[in-house]
């Protein structure tokens, strides 16, 4: 195991997140907020010299590395961001419970968007600057960010964009790793930048346009008000509405579009479906909750929002939806689990994965009627190999079984029912947000004891990495020298 | 710049390290899966599996965007239609692997490079067989390389027994030997060193030194190692490398022998050698029929078979019927390490060779689009490189003596090309504008001389 490589990478990551920090405080500063200012300054201190220490005193002996470093780095590197991102919102006395804060800032950078705040609107600007710039940085990934903008990548980096990047298979736009992570970012800030504008045409005071920007580019959530989206006029959010649909697709299609290579992105299995399921899961919900609305452009655009809020695990809201009938929330519970495109910011099982599981299980059905037929799964147009298929399947499993023992551990603490534990665990482990019950679109999740937030952070992390980096980082298999 | 490599076997993986070495963007093409994945997995490339002769498949790998592409599959065939395919798409220099067969002419293959477009073909027996052939003719050294310029002649060689120069600093022998050379570079216990004046040298470095030709000779005997020209070699194994080898040695006069396992196979060699060379059938692992054939008395003795195993363990015992020189093909570099260990002193990799080619020929390629490196090789398997730069007008350090030109401590200015003559520096001489000079670097890379100045 190459450690000094793994503390050097951990070491640069402190670096970056430290000026990171600058930017929430310059924020501060503008509002004129000293406490939180002075929370940012002491956090990027704090993080750059320990940064610094981790460089200088782990210089990698070389840079070999394989698929475990990659995993470690990357849970390792989550891990140091997510308790250091939360020491400006204990320090400035915001939130005063350490884990609380955790909880916040590993939903803010899993892209979550659960919160534990049950007055938002009270917050300092600083802080939610803060909160939601981490759904910006957590989108499109910490470590996939430093490799964008350090200059030397090495090798084999690509085990940690592997590890990192969501999605059964990470394919490399451009021959270099590091090119590859510069591409993905300047499509990520062109269409904040556009979203941004779009807002402020829209009316929408600056400091909410930039703040509601981040939380749909990285398909978070956080917003400013205690309704989210739902004080804001029509048009803001069928803006919203339709860029949470656009950061849902796999960023891959995006580079396609630039190279011209329009029929590559028109013919992927994995857009169709997306855009079926999303279409049929409106429609459905449309009718279900027509009566509740007082037009039909009120009850579409109440359905197409909310559908594409849950289905790309963002987790904004115009209306509170625990009001609607049975129908329409179980359609928003199947969404939860699917998610949205891999290689897109959102979180879930993705989409990719249920269609490679969808043809595996009619393959089946198949084999059973013609016990002699041969059959391929394809995807994409290309055929899958038994390794990728059983690989996505493990993958499925693994995932119920996460599922089932956050669910169990989270159930332990009583104080709600089955409904919101359930919907809890499945909004955090997606990477959603809010769930039914107590913890809905005008609900929190403050209630819930210091060991079901941790739990719960630990479920977010698991959702974003994509359950196997963590599991093997804690795993003592990986340490233990044989 | 853009290169697209087909084929990743061997060579192909060589190629493609050097390549992303290099900084440039690779894209590897193989139509074996489980390649493709580990080759994405340990270098910096873009993988995509297909057989590299598909218009559709070209095109998404970008090869009519391409500045380079390599075609270095098994297969002649292959690699002559996919470089045609690429090059009618648009690419702009296209390098195909051709073995010809044994009876192909050199004119039908300059028709088909011709005719295909192609910027080059590489034939990797053939070069390796030249790459031998060099060493044979300066026996002492592990490997020649000469310079574009001529005149220069660059040497590592392995130093046995340096009890005259032990303790010795490099500037100091060199004040004593009044021949101009320089030590450029030292490998010891597998690191590199670009020496100073201050550096000592041991018995067991490996060293690599330029020199002109007419002082080599001396330099060698100042240097503890007297040479004998070789005049009798026994080839082990009848590959295509063999009979190219053979060939050259026997237009040069040197009795050659080839000993080869299948009776067929030495009738075909005898067909294409001529009756220069003695071309014996039997089992090259046997140790009767080799002192048979008088083993200990070559001159040289060269193990070229089919497996890396088999040739060191051969030349190990070659060594022990003292043979003075011995050459052995090793296909695999991590065997090549344990090779030099065993005391096998010269280690020839093909895959190395290609690499250095294709490297070099890219360097080439860039240098015509604005960068002015002339030509790059390779030094101390691949730890160290010598580079020919042409000083531009707007050098820093034109005029200034080269003791006042601060190196970086793993850079060295070598040699020096003016107006044709070549010179060896020593800290009293100048750079001049339009001057080419060759700076060895272990820093791998570098593309211009303004980089290895502090």
């Amino acid at each position: 195991m190459n450690y000094r490589l793994i503390f050097n990478t951990m070491g640069k990551v402190l670096v970056i997140l430290a000026a990171l920090l600058l930017i929430p405080l310059i924020v501060s500063v503008i509002y004129l907020e000293i406490a939180p200012a002075w929370a940012f300054l002491i956090t990027a201190g704090i993080s750059f010299l320990t940064g610094l220490l981790l460089i200088l005193t782990c210089k990698p002996k070389t840079n070999v590395m394989f698929a475990k470093e990659g995993l470690i780095i990357v849970s390792f590197a989550w891990i140091a961001v997510s308790l250091t991102g939360a020491v400006p919102f204990t320090l400035s006395g915001e939130i005063p419970s350490y884990v609380d804060a955790v909880f916040e800032v590993v939903s803010g950078f899993t892209t979550t968007g659960a919160s534990i705040l049950t007055s938002v609107e009270e917050m300092s600007h600083g802080l939610l600057f803060w909160r939601s710039f981490s759904h910006w940085i957590g989108g499109m990934g910490v470590l996939v960010f430093v490799m964008a903008i350090t200059p030397k990548a090495t090798d084999r980096s690509i085990h940690i964009m592997r590890a990192e990047m969501p999605g059964h298979s990470v394919d490399k736009l451009v021959p270099k790793a590091n090119e590859t992570a510069k591409i993905l970012y300047i499509i990520y800030i062109v269409m904040t930048v556009v979203l941004i504008i779009m807002l402020l045409c829209g009316g929408m005071p600056v400091f909410d346009s930039i703040v509601h920007a981040f939380g749909t580019a990285g398909t978070g959530g956080f917003g400013v008000k205690a309704n989210s989206i739902g004080g804001y006029n029509a048009y803001l959010q069928w803006v919203i509405a339709i860029f949470m649909l656009l950061f849902g697709i796999n960023f891959n299609l995006y580079y396609l579009l630039l190279l011209r290579r329009f029929k590559s992105v028109l013919n992927s299995t994995e857009l169709k479906t997306y855009v079926l399921i999303f279409l049929a899961s409106v429609i459905i919900v449309c009718i279900n909750i027509f009566p509740m609305y007082s037009g039909f452009e009120e009850a579409l655009r109440m359905s197409v929002f909310q559908v594409s809020s849950i289905m790309t695990t963002t987790g904004f809201s115009t209306t509170d939806f625990n009001l609607w009938n049975s129908a329409a929330k179980a359609v928003l519970i199947v969404l939860m689990f699917t998610g949205a495109c891999a290689g897109s910011t959102a979180g879930g099982l993705k989409m990719s994965r249920v269609v490679i599981l969808l043809k595996k299980v009619g393959n089946e059905f198949k084999r059973v009627l013609h016990p002699r037929s041969a059959n391929i799964v394809k995807f994409e147009g290309k055929r899958l190999d038994e390794a990728t298929i059983s690989g996505v399947q493990s993958y499925f499993t693994i995932y119920i079984v996460v599922f089932v023992a956050t669910f169990l551990l989270v159930s332990f603490d009583t104080t709600y029912g089955f409904e919101t534990d359930f919907t809890a665990v499945a909004a955090c482990f997606n990477n959603i947000g809010p769930g039914f019950g107590a913890v809905g679109p005008m609900g929190s999740f403050v209630g819930y004891s210091p060991f079901a937030k941790i739990v719960l952070s630990f479920a977010m992390l698991l959702g974003r990495l994509e359950i196997y980096p963590l599991l093997l980082a804690l795993s003592p298999n990986t340490w233990i020298k044989k | 710049m853009r290169i697209v490599v087909v084929g990743c076997g061997k060579i192909g993986k060589a190629i493609i390290q050097r390549l992303v070495a290099e900084k440039h963007d690779v894209l590897a093409m193989d139509n074996n899966p489980a390649v493709i994945e580990s080759i994405t997995n340990a270098y910096d490339v873009m993988g995509l599996c297909a057989n590299g002769t598909e218009y559709g498949q070209l095109m998404e790998a970008g090869a009519h965007k391409a500045d380079l592409f390599i075609a270095v599959t098994g297969s002649d065939e292959l690699n002559m239609l996919s470089c045609f395919a690429a090059k009618r798409m648009g690419a702009k220099h296209t390098v195909a692997r051709i073995r010809n067969s044994e009876n192909t002419t050199q004119e039908s293959l300059s028709f088909m490079i011709k005719g295909l477009g192609l910027s080059m073909a590489i034939n990797p027996e053939h070069l390796t067989a030249q790459a031998i052939y060099n060493i044979i003719k300066l026996p002492l050294a592990s490997k020649v390389e000469i310079f574009s310029s001529k005149g220069f002649e660059m040497i590592e060689l392995q130093l046995k027994n340096v009890s005259a120069l032990e303790g010795k600093t490099v500037s100091e022998i060199r004040k004593q030997a009044k021949i101009k050379f320089l030590i450029c570079a030292v490998s010891r216990n597998g690191e590199t060193y670009i020496p100073k004046g201050d550096f000592t040298l041991r018995s067991g470095d490996k060293i690599g030194l330029i020199a002109s030709e007419p002082d080599i000779p001396k330099l060698f005997k100042l240097l503890g190692v007297e040479q004998k020209p070789i005049k009798s070699v026994i080839i082990l194994g009848g590959g295509m490398t063999s009979v190219s080898l053979a060939s050259m040695l026997t237009k040069s006069r040197i009795s050659t022998k080839i000993i080869e396992k299948e009776e067929a196979r030495c009738e075909d060699i005898c067909e294409l050698v001529g009756s220069g060379v003695t071309v014996i059938h039997g089992d090259a692992m046997s140790q009767e029929l080799l002192s048979e054939e008088g083993i200990n008395t070559a001159d040289a003795f060269v193990a070229l078979t089919g497996m890396d195993e088999q040739n060191i363990l051969i030349s190990v015992y070659a060594m022990s019927q003292n043979v003075p020189k011995i050459i052995s093909k090793v296909n695999r570099s991590e065997l090549s390490a344990i090779a030099q260990k065993l005391g096998v002193d010269t280690v020839i990799t093909s895959k190395t060779i290609m690499a250095d080619i294709i490297a070099r020929y890219a360097r080439a390629l860039q240098s015509a689009s604005g960068s002015k490196v002339e030509t790059l090789y390779s030094l101390m398997d691949g730890n160290a490189e010598a580079i020919e730069f042409t000083v531009m007008s707007d050098f820093k350090y034109i005029g200034v003596p080269l003791k006042d030109v601060k190196f970086k401590k793993n850079a060295l200015l070598a040699g020096i090309v003016r107006n044709n003559k070549s010179i060896i520096p020593t800290g009293d001489d100048v750079i001049l504008a339009d001057d080419r000079v060759i700076v060895i670097s272990s820093n791998l890379g570098t593309d211009d001389i303004s980089d290895m100045l502090e």
